[in-house]
């Protein structure tokens, strides 16, 4: 019964009763994982797997460029190669394995159980493998993307790529996109709802602040990404001529929408890293992290400066000088914050008693090797000597010194320093030193003679080069370099699986750390904690080897098992005081089903089969409907007992439970997307050749404008008073749905028959895409409304749980107002088009 | 920039090691110190005067080295496409397009309007100039100028497709006196 929990049993049945919930099943079993200790590993793991691949390709093109005129590879294969070796570093390597690390890592050092959605995160895990592979298949099938990791257009286009390629990368990155958005929301919801009672925001471990900046950076730098992708997918699959100077695109919208991703990208890849080495430093300095706030400060102000600086990328394309210059001071700028971290290491350092250790080394191997990206960083920045330097071997030092310094090094330091967690043994050091060393050294070899070759006038991305250009022994030295570099990281690898193999078990907190990650047994139970931990003080100062056996033996808040249900605690977001039960869905093979249907998804557009992306797409969202019925509930539940006295309502009847926030999270993400799509037509209207167009922009009349507003209205007004208390909710939620389905009808009609055809002209075909944008998001609607009435019908909806209908109501009344803002845009197109170009 | 580089450099390695090895270092500089110190003090001067100097030396490098040219820029056209430059002279009448070669006159300043029609190829002779994008749909302009005659290489430095490699050319810098000759030769052959 409910109460059962009320009294405290032997820790040892305790774990029994916890782990026969939370655990994930052998066999087939492994593939309904839901927890997030497994799903961190496996991100982790498929991302080294993916780093050794990208590190092969990295040894393939070393080899190629040894020698002057080599013939290993022809320009081809070699384009192939880069291509997928950018590619993979950055998407398949960097991002989800700091993914992984957070996914594994946050539950324990928030003080909590699980991820908010841990059905969300075995998604993102399948789509990432799915999408992956994809890729990985092309490069073995000999039809992988060749145009550069940032797909410069026209030559990703159908004219100059005419094969799948391209293709396989747009839908294939875009797919892995997905997972990263998905992972990047939890992690925020995670972090703001779903800590330890008393973990006030200023309380939190620093790792999880790092975290919460990073996941909000993704959120906002990953949609501009997504959407160009999407549009460059429709040009050259439907011939939408966003980016064909002849027709009014221009390939400048490319590069601008790739580089508002790609450059907070450099920060959201280095950041997670700066975060393991705020955790991992003070353990090893004896004493906790100085400059707590001002590093969070510097860590906001960096977030904000890196969304301003993505033209530094783009000093070349001729745009004004003055313009230029913003671009650069601010990008020298960002050197403060980054200088401001440094030097709260250092001053933790100074004012500790530094151990040195392996996890040491290679924090030391960062402060050597980033330190020279970051100032060869600042070099590039300023703009006279970025028109020389850009897109030379000089650039390709940089940004190794940059990831391989500020990724890679600190990393390996946080591999080291939680394997034993993951393991729960610990390192046996002969080989960790060599290994360091050999990458260490070989690394510095091979990229050093690359700022030299680069700034000889070596460009970069050339399958050979002249003999007499004089650049083959600096090159050939460069090739031996990252030989050296390869092998020790193989031996790297070998260490890791000597430490499973061979490591001495310890009995807690091997390090000496002060935060909760220790205070439990290892390799951690999948429910982390038996009772989940009270904070009362900076969460990197805690005792874990007091904490655990207190935490083991049942006595903090959830210390028991109530109906078999996965219960934790969600709090109040700034002072953590505890507001609500939320209870999560079960283990289940539904994520592997939806991911599988995503991946028919887009297969069926990577090979032309545009009969069954519809169909896919639907059954995508019947399999994500059906997740939900885990944790529905058919009848009001009083308030629930969480242990010491105290009692809390189930998140199903909370003001704002994890869900609420997901909703309004993912909504900003859509927006970033949207406003992107907007600039971007402002931006052709501004920027491109062959504006205005030929043919004018016809926009409709105004008999379909009323209607629309009026089904506009209806949406808003239905979706308010069906989540607000009343007899007919079902009766309204059928008026949305019709109000949802006029709205989508109008938009494609303006978008298909009114709007001229969106092949003729950019202008058109922007109009055409932000009809049909808003057009989805009525379908979407619909689903909202429809899944309502369900529930209603199910008796899953009281006054009291009514929290679908309230996440129904903000979809209705967000996408009314993109569907008036979507109507609306053509024509102010059309009259900017018929005032002249500016 | 490259010396202080290396200043900056040892002093973040040396300060990291110093404070590892040597016991009690830097211990009495409170940490607020060296976070502000460190963090702000230190790079703001540095990256304020390089900022402004990077703005002086780009206008310089803008309007083609040297001083302000009294005589008008001689205008030349680089168009690239896949995966070749052709070069035509609009200022010098009945001068034909030649193509992998540029032919300029020494001691003044050329102007060069760069352009694509394919995909987006740069134009960068790196003795002489930084480079500039040629963008299908636009026209950008680069100057430049040679002091001394004789060849300098060029290369495309924008990925253009399998022939980026070998998509290379020449500027021939002439006296005054032998360029129109060298153009009326070229266009002879
Ligand atoms: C393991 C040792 C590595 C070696 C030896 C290596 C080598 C190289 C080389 C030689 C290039 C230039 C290819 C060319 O322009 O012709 C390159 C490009 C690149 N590398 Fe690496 N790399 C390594 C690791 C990494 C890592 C860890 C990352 C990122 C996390 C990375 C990201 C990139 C990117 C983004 C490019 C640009 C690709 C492009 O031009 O499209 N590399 N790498
Ligand atoms: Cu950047
Ligand atoms: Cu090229």
């Amino acid at each position: 019964m409910s109460r059962s929990g009320e009294q405290h049993r032997s820790p040892v049945a305790s774990h029994h009763a916890l782990e026969r919930i939370w655990e994930t099943k052998p066999g087939w079993g492994r593939l309904a994982a839901v927890n997030h200790n497994t799903v961190g590993k496996r991100f982790m793991l498929t991302a080294i797997v993916f780093f050794a691949i990208g590190g092969i390709l990295a040894m393939l093109i070393r080899t190629q460029l040894a020698s002057s005129k080599s013939a290993f590879m022809d320009a081809e294969q070699y384009a192939q190669v880069f291509t997928m070796h950018g590619t993979i570093m950055m998407f398949l390597f960097a991002i989800p394995f700091f993914e992984g690390l957070a996914i594994y890592l946050l539950p324990k050092l928030l003080g909590t159980r699980d991820l908010a959605f841990p059905r969300m995160s075995a998604y993102g895990y399948w789509c990432y493998l799915f999408g992956g592979s994809m890729l990985i298949v092309a490069l073995l099938g000999g039809v992988a993307p060749a145009s550069g990791w940032f797909m410069y257009t026209p030559l990703s286009s159908s004219v100059y790529s005419p094969g799948i390629n391209s293709d396989v990368w747009l839908l294939g990155i875009t797919f892995v996109e997905i997972s990263a958005l998905s992972a990047a929301i939890e992690i925020m919801v995670t972090i703001l709802k779903l800590r330890a009672p008393g973990m006030s925001l200023d309380r939190m471990p620093i790792f999880a602040w790092y975290m919460l900046v990073v996941a909000t950076m993704m959120v906002i730098g990953f949609p501009p990404l997504i959407l160009g992708s999407m549009l460059l997918e429709m040009e050259r699959a439907f011939d939408l001529p966003f980016f064909d100077p002849t027709r009014g695109g221009d390939p400048l919208l490319w590069q601008h929408l790739f580089w508002l991703f790609g450059h907070p990208e450099v920060y959201i890849i280095f950041l997670p890293a700066a975060g393991a080495i705020s955790t991992i430093l003070p353990v090893f300095a004896g004493i906790p992290l100085v400059g707590y706030r001002i590093i969070i400060a510097a860590l906001v102000s960096m977030a904000f400066l890196s969304f301003g600086l993505w033209v530094h990328h783009m000093y070349t394309v001729g745009i004004p000088h003055v313009g230029l210059s913003f671009f650069s001071a601010a990008s020298a700028l960002v050197a403060v914050p980054t200088a401001i971290q440094i030097f709260a290491w250092l001053a933790t350092i100074s004012h500790g008693t530094p151990r040195f250790s392996v996890p040491m080394l290679h924090i030391f191997g960062f402060f050597f090797v980033f330190v020279i990206g970051g100032l060869t960083g600042v070099m590039l920045a300023m703009v006279p000597f970025d028109w020389q330097a850009h897109d030379t071997h000089f650039v390709v030092a940089h940004l190794h010194y940059v990831l391989v310094g500020g990724f890679v090094f600190p990393m390996l330091a946080g591999i080291y320093y939680w394997l034993p967690h993951i393991s729960g043994r610990r390192p046996v050091q002969h080989l960790s030193h060599a290994a360091f060393w050999m990458v260490f050294i070989g690394f510095n070899v091979t990229f050093f003679m690359m700022h030299l070759t680069g700034l000889r006038g070596m460009p970069r991305r050339v399958f050979e080069y002249p003999p007499e250009a004089g650049w083959e022994v600096l090159n050939f030295i460069s090739s031996m370099g990252s030989f050296v570099m390869a092998m020790g990281f193989a031996l790297i690898a070998l260490d890791f699986i000597l430490i499973f193999r061979f490591g001495r078990p310890f009995r807690r907190n091997p390090w000496r750390a002060g935060t909760l990650e220790w205070a439990m047994p290892t390799p951690p139970p999948s429910y982390n904690f038996a009772s989940l931990p009270i904070v009362d003080r900076r969460a990197d100062l805690l005792e874990p080897d007091r904490l655990g056996p207190l935490l083991a033996s049942g006595q903090g808040y959830l210390g028991f098992t109530r109906n078999g249900r996965m219960e934790l605690l969600g709090v109040e977001i700034v002072s953590g005081r505890p507001e609500q039960v939320v209870i999560l869905p079960h283990r289940t093979y539904l994520p592997l089903v939806a991911a599988l249907t995503t991946a028919a998804f887009f297969l069926s557009i990577l090979f032309k089969l545009y009969w069954l992306a519809p169909l896919a797409l639907a059954a995508t969202i019947i399999v994500f409907l059906g997740w939900t019925r885990d944790t529905a509930l058919n009848h009001d539940t009083g308030l629930l007992a969480i242990g010491h006295g105290q009692a809390l309502p189930s998140h199903i009847q909370a003001e704002r439970p994890p869900s609420w926030w997901a909703m309004v999270f993912a909504i900003i993400a859509d927006i970033t997307a949207y406003v992107s799509l907007l600039f971007g037509s402002l931006f052709l209207w501004i920027s491109a050749p062959n504006w205005p167009p030929q043919q004018g922009l016809e926009v409709g009349s105004a008999v379909p404008f009323a209607v629309l507003a009026v089904a506009l209205g209806t949406i808003v007004l239905a979706g308010r008073m069906a989540s607000a208390s009343g007899r007919c909710r079902a009766g309204w939620l059928y008026l949305a749905v019709l109000a949802h389905a006029i709205a989508a009808a109008i938009l494609v009609w303006l978008a298909l028959f009114v709007a001229p055809d969106p092949r003729t002209h950019a202008a058109a075909a922007s109009a055409f895409v932000v009809l049909l944008y808003a057009a989805l998001h009525h379908g979407i609607g619909t689903v909202f409304a429809g899944y309502g009435i369900w529930q209603i019908r199910k008796g899953f909806v009281s006054d009291k749980r009514n929290l679908d209908l309230r996440l129904g109501e903000i979809w209705h009344t967000y996408s009314a107002l993109l569907g008036a803002i979507s109507a609306l845009f053509p024509v102010l197109l059309a009259g900017l088009i018929s005032g002249g170009s500016p | 920039m490259l010396a202080g580089s290396i200043l900056l450099f040892l002093l973040v390695v040396g300060l990291f090691l110093a404070t590892v090895f040597v016991p009690r270092f830097g211990r009495s500089i409170s940490p607020r110190n060296w976070i502000i110190g460190g963090g702000i003090f230190l790079p703001l001067p540095i990256l304020l005067a390089l900022t402004f100097y990077a703005l002086w030396q780009g206008e310089y490098l803008l309007r083609g080295g040297g001083g302000f040219p009294l005589q008008s820029p001689l205008r030349v056209e680089a168009h690239g496409t896949m995966w070749q430059w052709r070069f035509s002279y609009p200022d010098i009448r009945g001068a034909t397009p030649t193509s992998g070669t540029l032919h300029i006159p020494t001691g003044r300043t050329v102007e060069i309007r760069v352009s694509s029609s394919d995909v987006i190829h740069s134009f960068w002779v790196p003795r002489l100039a930084g480079k500039i994008d040629a963008i299908p749909g636009h026209t950008n302009y680069l100057r430049l100028r040679a002091d001394r005659p004789g060849r300098y290489g060029g290369v495309c430095s924008e990925y253009c497709g399998t022939g980026h490699a070998g998509m290379r050319f020449v500027v021939q810098a002439h006296t005054q006196e032998d360029y129109l000759a060298a153009l009326a030769e070229e266009g002879g052959r």
